[in-house]
Parts: C-alpha cells; sequence; structure tokens
C-alpha cells in the first residue's frame, strides 16, 4: 500500500516543470480568449486595477521611506509625498538603532529566532516520526490532542499562560518567549507529518535490517531526508517569530528585553512627535523582511501554500 | 534516492503495516513512540490544555491574579459579560473587520483570477500585492499611523486630487473603525491572493481546453471551473475570516490603544485581566470568546468536511 503511494507520489513532484509548462501554455490560450471576449477595454481594465493595486500597496511604504530621511525640519516645512534633500541622511538610522535600543532589539530577536526554531524543528519532526512510523495505543488521542489545539487561538489563552508563565519563573526571561513558540507551534508537526508521509517505509525497514535502532534511524535517515520540509517550516515560523509582537510584549516588558516589535512599538512614546525618526525605525525592521522576500520568494509562496491554511 | 532503489522489495514493502515487521521486542514498541512523544506532548499540555482548563477555573472566581485564595463565585461573571453591555458592545466593533475580510476576500479573488492568465510583469504584480503580509505588524501600525494622521499621506493624496478638508481619520469614532478595518485588509490581502492563485494555478489544463471547445466564456470558466476548484480553500478563507475578526488585536492595540471606540473584544480582555487585574472576569471573557472560535470551527467542519480530513 505504501509503496504504491510512493509510485504515485514521486513523479508528480519531479515532473513539476513539464507541468507548469503545459499550465502556462494553457495560460497563453486563455488570454487570447480573454481577450478576444473583453476585448482591448478589458484588457487595460486589467492593467490599470493591478496597478492601482500596486500603488495601494507601496505608497504607504514609500513615504514613510521618504521621511526618514529627512531632517526634522525638513520633515516640518515638507508634505508626505515630497522627497528627501539628501537621500544619504542617515541621521535617523542611527539615532533609532542606538537611543531606541533597535541593536536590543535585533540581538534579542535573533537568539530567540534561533533556539525557538532549533527546538520547533526538533519538537516536529519527532512528533511527526512517532505519529507516523508507529502503531501504538493511544495514537488517535495524541493526534486528536494535536487537531483540537489548532482550533484554540492562543490570543484567548493569555490569561491563563501567563499564570504558568510565571509559575515556570519565565517571566521577563527570553525562555518565556523561546518556551512558548517552540511549545505552541501545531502547523509545524502537520508539515512534517505530510512529508514524512512521502518518505517510504521500506528505507527505515532496510536500516532496521542492517541493526540500526529506533534513534538512529530518525536522526540518520528520517531527519535529513525531512530536509524539504524543515526548509519550509524555517521560513514560515522564522517569520512568524520575526514577526510576532504579543507574546514579547506580554512577557517580556523590560526595557532591555525588547525584540524588534516592541523596541519599534516603544518609538510611540518618547519620539511621539519625531516622525522621521519613527520612520526611520520602522525601515529599519522592514528591510530584513525585504532582504528575505528577495531572496526566498518561490520558498516562501510554497511555504504559506502548504502552511497557511493549517 | 540511490539507497530506496536497492532496497525496496515489493515484497518487503507490502506488508510494512502488518505485525510480522516489527522487528523490535514488543516492548520496546509500547516504549519507543513515547519517548519520542514525551517532550512534545507536555509543551502541548503545559501550554495548551492546562491554560484552558485553568482559564475554565478561574472564570468561576473572583480573582485577581495574585491572591492565594480563588474564591469561587459561580456564573456572576458570566452574567457580567451579557448583562453590562459595555462589555459585550465591543463584539460590534468586529463587524468592520468582518466587512473588511469580505471586501478582502472578494479583491483577492479578482486579482488571482486576473493574475492566473498570462500577464505582462505577473511575477513583479504578485510579489507587490502579496508583500505586505511579510512585514511586521507594529511596522505596520506605524506606517499606517503616518498615512492616516492629520497632514499624512492620505491627507496629501486628497489634496492632489482637491480635498482639503479631509476628516481625522483615527480620531473620529466613526471613522476610525473603517480606518483600522482597511489597514487589516491592507495586512491580509496578499497571502489569501497568494493562496487563492495556487488553487487556480493547480487546475489542470484539460478543463479549460474542454471548456474552450464547448465555447465557454471567460466568465463561464471562471464561474464552472474556478470558481468550484477554489471553494474548498475560499470556504476556509471566509472562516478563517470570521474567526480573525472576533479575535482582532494586534493593528487596534498598535496603532490606537482601542481609543475612540476602536476597543475589540481581545484588547478589553487583555486589559481585564493586567490593567484592572480582574483575572476571574477575564477568563471568562476569553472562554465566550473561545466557544465562539470553536462554534466557527465546527461550522466550517460541518459544510467544508474534507478539509483536514486525512489528518486525523
Amino acid at each position: 500500500m505504501s509503496q504504491q503511494h510512493v509510485t504515485t507520489d514521486r513523479p508528480t513532484r519531479t515532473n513539476q516543470p513539464s507541468v507548469t509548462e503545459r499550465m502556462r501554455q494553457g495560460f497563453a490560450q486563455q488570454t487570447r480568449s480573454f481577450s478576444a471576449i473583453l476585448g482591448p477595454l478589458g484588457t487595460t481594465l486589467k492593467y490599470v486595477s493591478l496597478v492601482i493595486a500596486c500603488a495601494a500597496a507601496i505608497i504607504p511604504l514609500v513615504t514613510i521611506f521618504m521621511a526618514a530621511f529627512k531632517s526634522s525640519e525638513e520633515y516640518a516645512n515638507t508634505g508626505p509625498l515630497d522627497p528627501p534633500s539628501n537621500w544619504f541622511n542617515v541621521e535617523n538610522f542611527a539615532t533609532a538603532f542606538v537611543n531606541g535600543k533597535m541593536l536590543e532589539g535585533f540581538v534579542n530577536t535573533t537568539i530567540i529566532l534561533v533556539v525557538s526554531l532549533a527546538g520547533t524543528i526538533l519538537i516536529g519532526t519527532m512528533t511527526a516520526y512517532a505519529v507516523d512510523r508507529f502503531d501504538f495505543r493511544g495514537r488517535r488521542l495524541v493526534m486528536g490532542m494535536f487537531l483540537l489545539a489548532t482550533l484554540v487561538p492562543s490570543v484567548t489563552t493569555q490569561v491563563a499562560t501567563f499564570q504558568i508563565i510565571n509559575g515556570l519563573g519565565l517571566f521577563n526571561t527570553r525562555g518565556a518567549a523561546i518556551a512558548l513558540f517552540m511549545g505552541t507551534d501545531i502547523i509545524a508537526i502537520y508539515i512534517f507529518l505530510q512529508f514524512m508521509r512521502s518518505i517510504p517505509r521500506s528505507l527505515d525497514e532496510a536500516a532496521m535490517l542492517d541493526g540500526a535502532n529506533r534513534m538512529t534511524i530518525y536522526s540518520r535517515i528520517i531527519f535529513p531526508l525531512l530536509r524539504p520540509a524543515i526548509a519550509t517550516v524555517v521560513i514560515i515560523k522564522g517569520l512568524a517569530i520575526y514577526n510576532e509582537f504579543y507574546i514579547p510584549f506580554l512577557y517580556m516588558p523590560s526595557r532591555d528585553l525588547g525584540v524588534i516589535s516592541t523596541s519599534l512599538f516603544r518609538f510611540k512614546g518618547p519620539y511621539g512627535s519625531q516622525w522621521e525618526v519613527i520612520a526611520a525605525g520602522t525601515i529599519l525592521v522592514i528591510v530584513p523582511t525585504l532582504v528575505a522576500f528577495l531572496l526566498l520568494q518561490r520558498h516562501i509562496y510554497n511555504g504559506l501554500t502548504s502552511g497557511a491554511t493549517k | 534516492m540511490a539507497v530506496m532503489s536497492g532496497t525496496t522489495a515489493p515484497a518487503r514493502a507490502a506488508d510494512s503495516r502488518s505485525p510480522g515487521s516489527r522487528r523490535p521486542t514488543r516492548r520496546g514498541w509500547k516504549v519507543t513512540p513515547w519517548l519520542f512523544l514525551a517532550v512534545p506532548l507536555g509543551l502541548l499540555i503545559l501550554f495548551t490544555y492546562v491554560p484552558v482548563a485553568n482559564m475554565v477555573w478561574y472564570s468561576f472566581t473572583s480573582w485577581d491574579g495574585f491572591d492565594a485564595v480563588k474564591e469561587p463565585v459561580g456564573f456572576k461573571n458570566y452574567v457580567e459579560i451579557f448583562t453590562r453591555p459595555e462589555i459585550f458592545r465591543v463584539f460590534l466593533v468586529s463587524l468592520y473587520y468582518l466587512v473588511g475580510a469580505f471586501l478582502q476576500l472578494v479583491l483577492a479573488m479578482y486579482f488571482a483570477t486576473v493574475l492566473s492568465f498570462s500577464t505582462r510583469f505577473r511575477n513583479w504584480f504578485k510579489g507587490i500585492i502579496f508583500f505586505p503580509y511579510l512585514l511586521n505588524g507594529v511596522a505596520i501600525g506605524l506606517v499606517f499611523l503616518f498615512f492616516f494622521r492629520p497632514g499624512g499621506t492620505l491627507d496629501a493624496l486628497l489634496g492632489l486630487v482637491g480635498v482639503q478638508e479631509a476628516p481625522l481619520w483615527l480620531g473620529d469614532p466613526s471613522l476610525v473603525n473603517v480606518s483600522l478595518a482597511a489597514t487589516s485588509v491592507w495586512r491580509y490581502m496578499g497571502l489569501n491572493f497568494v493562496l487563492f492563485l495556487g488553487a487556480i494555478q493547480s487546475i489542470p489544463n484539460e478543463q479549460y481546453e474542454a471548456a474552450e471547445l464547448d465555447g465557454a466564456t471567460s466568465w463561464q470558466k471562471f464561474r464552472f471551473i474556478i470558481l468550484p476548484s477554489i471553494s474548498q480553500i475560499v470556504g476556509l478563507s471566509l472562516i478563517l475570516a470570521v474567526s480573525g475578526a472576533l479575535s482582532v488585536f494586534e493593528i487596534p492595540f498598535i496603532m490606537t490603544g482601542g481609543a475612540n471606540g476602536s476597543e475589540t473584544f481581545v484588547i478589553q480582555t487583555i486589559n481585564t485581566a493586567f490593567k484592572f487585574s480582574k483575572v476571574g472576569l477575564a477568563s471568562a471573557m476569553a472562554v465566550v470568546l473561545l466557544l465562539l472560535v470553536l462554534l466557527v470551527s465546527w461550522v466550517q467542519r460541518r459544510f467544508f468536511p474534507e478539509e483536514k480530513g486525512d489528518l486525523a
């Protein structure tokens, strides 16, 4: 049975280029009929709507980008749509980075990111391995528990989670965020589980015949083969941790424990009227995301399609 | 892959699930999976199930979060939620986000359909429309505080087309939720768009060809080929939109802190618990929200049963 699955599964993955190729041809035909029905007017409307959507997506970001390069005097005397006089004025970025404690924010975010990702990957792969490769009493119960947990929105339970974090002595430590990121990630488990099903069981069995124990099979065979799924989890989980605001805000209120989100949030108070500094801080947070997007575009799209539908 | 080809004897694979292939002792088989599951299950219970159980317990007490004694008060907290209008009224704020979410789905479906036809600069359009979804929530909050502030980007844009007297987008209680819901659409539309686009592109080409032969129009292709094949993901997005609208938190909290009538149920719950130290009442509010979200998920399961079916 499982063998059958594998043989029907694999070719689809390896053949993807030709499928997309065929689809592209299909879409080319579509265009012909598209413009045949709607005419040049329809095509124009289509491009106009796309340009409007892009403008709506970009303009709010561009204006704050321009504001970040203005001196405070210049900011006060120019409108938001006017470009800065000096595109190399990095004074605001320096202020944001040093006075706004953004450096600490980046350091804390990086520490939390690396540790939580490592933990999530270990926990997720171990769970997927146990659930997919063993038949044991209580397997369905375990699956049900993970499934049910996806329905509980974490934002609602913080009232009680807070007491637990506090009781563990993790309040106001990086451990709070790390424990919560590791302990409540069920989507990663599903991604691993789905991928695990495409790894043939005969591999496990061959290794077992050679005398490998379960731990060796997990660490030497399963874990390395899960690499594509691990990449997916790193991307979507990494983005989620980088963007997370609520957990660090609630559990790490100390000034020294600011992460990217909370350091930036604190700009609202002291720099309330200095929009050019707030703008610089915002851009500093956006740039890493932009770089990651440009480098990993295709992986991000694929990762989200498999992850966001939970 | 090379390893695999040498070892996949069909006979062995065929009985891979049968008891005969269980090499280790029976005892080993029983204990090993639990060794792998110990940490994951421990964390799951500690950070999901214990909090839910505690939350239900707290909701029947008048606990303040510090006191050693948790005084049981029966259903008093629940009665308070449903009888004090100012607590329940904040759910009305969710309606703005709900309308925004529907708009967001329609826009996402439109752009996904349009971009599934061959289009010049297709990847650029796709990337730009999607990019906002990836951004940090606090950054988005600040970008839109700048966008909506008096004399900000929006007012300047309106000035270009001759509108001089712009309203206070975030200061006017009748407008603030519209502005915040619009921000939410800006943030999340890209995700729906990419998911829909992915679903549309997985439609086999033969279906279009067959439709072409039958002389179908573009609209008919959308209505009878595209729409049915993305109905699953649309249904799921719809349900996520409803539960998302019920538990809106980040954007209003970051941008206005709940001022001017933009307070949502979650902001109110958080404030009740951590600002006013009424953990009992806040827990009851959280339980109500949890039940609402579970109800929505149950509805989803009833109407879109295939979703996630193979995971259990």
